[in-house]
């Protein structure tokens, strides 16, 4: 199942500069995994060492936050879009 | 008592608890007195409105200069730093005759040129969680115009406590955010971000590169969403997450719902609330992230060792057997770097490690020795036994031990 992934700029760096990525998985979180084999450098940036979602990284799913639905065990189907919304704090 | 030095008259109040406009008020704001959404009511509030900003850098820049040309009539500005040459790509309400004085002397003129009809009430002082209510508590609406997760966790728990909203913005590189976090039933911004980064995981501050007109497009947008709440029209960014990327210029608005779970603003019934005064929260959100970390480890585990500049500049001249590792970015090692350094990248480190020699001594430097701390944790973690960070990084390396290179 292919879903479409988007990164911000701050972890697009972190996957070959891809701001929008494609990924198989039938949850979010596999999707993650898939992403994270791909990127060892961003997999540390996007889940924590257990593979559970860090507190300062929020994702999306078809503009829903995962969190009210299941988390990273939320079910994904064919074309759907994750987005990554990390923390940031620049002024 | 945290002391604020005032400029301008603070408005009077006329029977109906709005302040009047004089002749040349009327006729400075006309454009708008003009729009229905504000008229003579309209600027008479937004005369009688107080708003905190904290932060006189990129983005409390243009908030600040378009919230005084506007008629905000009681100005709050909090900052603790001098005006250095790099605020200046960025930070237009400082000017380059203005290096070296106190951010807040140099705004203070600036907005009295903008607009002298402009309360101002300047704090110059570190935002903590010592002033912070004391400061927020005679405003009415903060904008957070910080650089740090620190101090921008401080202000929204602060903000909550005392049913402030808080116009939100951010920024990285080429990427912002805003939103209203703290209005009546809207969420905070611990609804949407738990907890901070553990620091160093991050850029933040100065080591981060911004492109310089990105904090005018947010700080602006913080200005449109505070003169909003004052006037109670249209739908400011309540429950919604502003996400902004220029380089392809794309604008996303995500929603963002109020959590009964969460820590600041949620409820008691559900496991919310637990904030319930500054000194709740965890310590670690009092220390400023930006500083460089003492020694990580205790007992008898492999601990970092940090040394300074001149420390380093020694051991080489003697010619110690170590491997000096640069852990920026290629940017910043094209602008100034230490001499025998070689650069791996912060992200890069876990991997381009697997197949150094644990046993040898890593010396590791950054910009200012928040980065390659982290880079030392993870080699530790890997089972590197002699690993030492050079605190301060290349800038007291500057400062201290080569002063010919490049500042940035």
């Amino acid at each position: 199942m292919a879903i479409t992934v988007i990164l911000p700029a701050v972890l697009a760096r972190l996957a070959d500069g891809n701001k929008e990525l494609s990924a198989d998985g039938a949850t979010v979180g596999a999707v993650v995994e898939s992403l994270s084999q791909r990127y060892p450098s961003l997999a540390t940036r996007i889940r924590d060492d257990a593979g559970q979602p860090y507190p300062f990284v929020v994702y999306y799913l078809n503009d829903e936050d995962i969190r009210l639905a299941g988390g990273f065990a939320s079910i994904v189907k064919d074309g759907d879009e994750v987005t990554l919304v990390p923390a940031i704090a620049g002024g | 008592m945290t002391i604020a030095t005032t400029t301008g008259q603070r408005p009077e109040l006329a029977p109906n608890g709005l302040p009047q406009l004089d002749s040349d008020e009327a006729l400075r704001y006309s454009r708008h007195l003009l729009l229905d959404e504000v008229g003579v009511d309209g600027q008479r509030r937004i005369k009688n409105a107080r708003v905190l900003l904290i932060g006189a850098g990129g983005l409390g820049s243009p908030s600040a200069l378009y919230l005084a040309a506007a008629g905000v009539g009681t100005l709050g500005l909090v900052d603790f730093d001098v005006v250095d040459a790099t605020n200046l790509q960025r930070q237009i309400l400082h000017g380059t005759a203005d290096v070296g004085r106190a951010k807040t002397d140099s705004a203070r003129d600036r907005i009295h040129e903008v607009n002298p009809h402009v309360h101002l009430e300047a704090f110059n002082t570190r935002f903590d969680t010592g002033n912070a209510l004391e400061i927020l508590r005679d405003f009415d609406i903060v904008v957070d115009g910080t650089d740090n997760f620190a101090t921008r966790y401080l202000t929204n728990d602060a903000a909550v406590l005392l049913g402030k909203p808080n116009a939100f913005g951010c920024i990285f590189r080429f990427e912002g955010q805003a939103s209203v976090f703290g209005a009546p039933n809207g969420p905070c911004y611990r609804c949407l971000f738990r907890e901070p980064p553990p620091a160093g995981l991050v850029p933040n501050c100065a080591e981060a590169g911004v492109l310089g007109v990105l904090p005018g497009l947010v700080g602006t947008i913080q200005a449109i969403e505070t003169l909003k709440l004052i006037l109670g029209v249209g739908d400011p960014l309540i429950g919604r997450l502003l996400l902004i990327e220029t380089l392809g210029m794309t604008f996303r608005s995500i929603a963002v719902r109020r959590d009964p779970t969460c820590p600041a603003c949620g409820d008691a019934a559900f496991g919310g609330g637990t904030i319930r005064s500054l000194d709740d929260r965890p310590a670690d959100y009092n220390e400023v992230v930006c500083a460089v970390p003492g020694s990580v480890m205790d007992g008898d585990a492999p601990a970092i060792r940090e040394i300074t500049a001149t420390e380093l500049a020694d051991r080489i001249s003697r010619g110690h057997d170590f491997d000096l590792v640069d852990v920026r970015e290629p940017a910043e090692w094209a602008i100034a770097r230490i001499e025998g350094a070689r650069l791996v990248p912060l992200a890069t480190v876990r991997h381009a490690s697997d197949d150094w020699d644990r046993s040898r001594e890593v010396v590791l430097y950054c910009k200012a020795g928040v980065r390659s701390m982290n880079a030392a944790r993870q080699l530790l973690e890997k089972g590197f036994t002699r690993v030492t960070n050079v605190s301060g990084g290349i800038v007291s390396w500057t400062r201290d031990v080569d002063p010919s290179l490049q500042r940035y």
